[in-house]
């Protein structure tokens, strides 16, 4: 057991993919030398070469497309997008050709492309760097999407993306970068597509991913002194979303709370009430309810605090959902 | 004004006049023999009678819809027979006679246009990949490839038996498209084995080409760092030489080229295209003279080295293959919508599991209704 930030254990887990695997390749802009603009791949150019660890010009569809290409000569390509912001200028080759392709040809082509978004706000930021675009990708057939909450799960899940004949989203919550926490490398991990109860609770099911999970975890310690009991749902797995877990915990509690720093309208919130209401209609003692960002563009980081849901937020939420 | 619609001789390489006469050039010659050149005419001669067969089931309501190649069957055929043993294709959606250069089934290309499926030919074995409908986008998955075949070691050993290359096919409004123009940088930057094969066919749907570009396309190469060449893209026999030294250039680890095969799109764009709206008639006409097919016909027939018999028994096999492919496109059925909830993922989710069982379960009831009447 180690303890590590973030951003080391996901550099630790591509490390380890890279020597697993030698049809591992990183591609991306600025992830040699410098070892990317958050040093996520810090150091790998230097000891895997410059053939695996790609400096790509700086145009995001052709990284995406590229990528596509190598993938279809058995290479399993993970392309860093610098930011969330940015990613869509790649939109079209993912929604169009890496979504797709195995469609396409019945199943033939396999296309285990990993395409990692540092992801959300919370940092300060200038525009298009705080952005959380899960929802464009969930809504697409034949990408998976997923997203780390903790070093342990950034370790595991960015190997198990890479493994994965699937193309993977996926989301790395950039404002967790450098938190802290206790990394197994000889743990059995759970499986990729799972989600997990981080914190069990009986009043109030919270059900969160990526930056938010923390948030909630917070949320659920302070409402605990209040003498309210709160479980954490962390999803971990946004497409496919793990509904099993969801309705067993939703089941349980009578209530659910969705918290996202996307914006509200059609995101995942939405979804995940869909289906609660479908599968626990009858243990419902309340609407589900959702914290997320407000319906507008990304704020300007002055006022992000205010857009961005908080632990008050999410336990104002939780106290109108005991309210019914 | 620079002229983008017209080829004018000096940029030109041409090694077969329209009316059949054979020309020299000072940089590229074609060395294959008379039988290679008969070859070449074969191909051409089923690609344009498999394109009229297509055209014809579409009319039929048999296709919904066509993209007919009537007019660059000669930029097609000397790109594809230009290929060595490992050479890869990223075709657009247009290259039916590169299709059947590289051994396609031509019934493999009718799906995707009837409507039953999207490409169902084998792209490993044929080396011929799916057809893509986005404009440009497969030209970045060349390049991709051609990165890895470098990685793979089969780029510049000096063996034709073990080097390989890659082309990507696309069209002169392809080279508006970002992904094209992001390719080049790609290809050029890392020095990728690709030739990237542009027809110009003078259309873009109904937009001309000096829409898309204020110098000829073959020059646009040059601001990113490799060479370009334009060709006659109605001379196989131009085409062909032009593309093998392209390739062997990327083979031998020379890097990306351009090739623009000046063409002319004989008919519409698609089916559901009508040309008559946006150009004349008497451009037609000029380009008919120019014909990759004829000039072909009349130089065999001038040099008497194949019989008489060699053009109908050519007449007849074309006959042969539309007859089949007519058979066959009428007998293609769609698989059924059940069958695909399977290709969406390698390791399928459960969601899309429990949909496909509904899905199921849903169609089942119709069949359990009708068996009780």
């Amino acid at each position: 057991m180690t303890t590590l930030t973030m951003a080391k254990a996901l550099n630790a887990g591509l490390r380890r993919a890279l020597e697993a695997d030698p049809k591992v390749l990183l591609c991306g802009e600025d992830i040699g030398k410098l070892g990317g603009v958050f040093r996520i791949t810090e150091g790998l150019q230097k000891d895997f070469g410059e053939h695996r660890v790609i400096d790509s010009p700086l145009a995001e569809s052709g990284i995406v497309g590229t990528a596509v290409g190598m993938a279809m000569r058995g290479y399993r390509p993970v392309v860093e997008i610098q930011f969330d912001g940015f990613v869509f200028p790649a939109y079209d080759q993912i929604v169009t050709q890496v979504a797709k392709l195995r469609f396409r040809t019945q199943g033939r082509q396999s296309l285990p492309v990993v395409i990692r978004i540092p992801f959300g706000g919370g940092i300060g930021a200038v525009e298009h760097h705080s952005e959380s675009p899960e929802a464009y990708f969930s809504h697409t057939p034949g990408l998976k999407v997923v997203t780390c909450s903790n070093p342990s799960d950034a370790y595991w899940m960015i190997q198990q993306s890479i493994a994965s004949d699937d193309p993977i989203i996926f989301l790395e919550p950039k404002r967790r970068y450098h938190d802290k926490g206790e990394v197994d490398v000889d743990a059995t991990p759970l499986p990729l597509h799972q989600a997990t109860v981080a914190r069990e609770g009986t009043d109030v099911t919270l059900l969160a991913y990526g930056p938010m999970v923390r948030t909630c975890l917070d949320a659920a310690a302070a409402a605990e002194e209040e003498g309210r009991s709160l479980e954490v749902v962390d999803l971990r797995t946004l497409s496919p979303i793990d509904t099993a877990t969801v309705v067993r915990s939703v089941q349980k509690t009578g209530r659910a709370v969705v918290v996202h720093e996307a914006q509200q309208n059609l995101g995942l919130g939405a979804e995940l009430s869909a289906r609660i209401t479908e599968h626990c209609f009858y243990s419902l003692e309340a609407p589900v309810l959702r914290v997320a960002g407000y319906d507008m563009p990304y704020p300007p980081s002055r006022v992000e605090d205010e857009y961005l849901p908080d632990l008050d937020r999410v336990l104002d939420a939780v106290d109108r959902s005991l309210a019914h | 004004m620079l002229s983008t619609t017209t080829a004018d001789e000096t940029d030109l390489v041409q090694l077969l006049t329209p009316e059949g006469v054979r020309v020299e050039h000072p940089e590229y010659e074609f060395t294959g023999s008379d039988e290679e050149i008969a070859g070449h005419l074969r191909d051409m001669v089923l690609g344009r009678r498999l394109d009229t067969e297509a055209t014809a089931l579409q009319r039929q309501g048999e296709l919904g819809l066509w993209a007919s190649l009537l007019g660059q069957e000669a930029a097609q055929v000397g790109s594809a027979r230009a290929l060595g043993p490992n050479d890869v294709v990223f075709p657009t959606y247009r290259e039916h006679a590169v299709a059947l250069c590289m051994g396609v089934d031509p019934i493999d290309l009718l799906g995707l246009f009837r409507g039953v499926d999207m490409g169902g030919w084998d792209a490993e074995a044929t080396r011929f990949r799916f057809y893509t409908l986005v404009i440009g986008a497969q030209t970045l998955h060349a390049c991709g490839y051609a990165m890895a075949l470098e990685r793979d070691g089969l780029v510049g050993n000096g063996t034709k038996e073990e080097d390989a290359a890659v082309v990507a096919y696309f069209g002169d409004g392809a080279t508006s498209q970002g992904d094209v123009n992001e390719a080049f940088v790609f290809a050029s930057s890392y020095n990728a084995p690709v030739v990237f094969f542009c027809q110009n066919n003078q259309w873009a749907i109904s937009e001309p080409m000096s829409r898309q570009s204020r110098i000829p396309l073959y020059k646009r190469s040059l601001g990113f760092g490799f060479p370009g060449v334009r060709v006659d893209g109605n001379d196989v026999l131009a085409v062909r030489a032009v593309t093998e030294r392209a390739l062997e250039r990327a083979r031998n680890g020379g890097g990306p080229s351009l090739i623009e095969a000046f063409t002319y799109r004989m008919g519409a764009h698609t089916t559901s295209d009508d040309p008559s709206k946006y150009r004349l008639a008497d451009e037609l006409e000029t380009w008919r003279l120019r014909d990759p097919i004829e000039r072909v016909r009349a130089l065999l027939r001038t040099s008497g080295s194949v019989g008489e018999s060699f053009f109908c028994d050519l007449e007849t096999e074309a006959d042969d293959l539309a007859a089949d492919l007519r058979r066959r496109c009428l007998q293609l059925q769609a698989p059924g919508l059940g069958s695909m909830f399977g290709n969406v993922y390698g390791e399928q989710t459960e969601y899309l599991a429990a949909q496909q069982q509904a899905y199921a379960e849903y169609a089942d009831s119709f069949e359990m209704e009708a068996g009780a009447r």
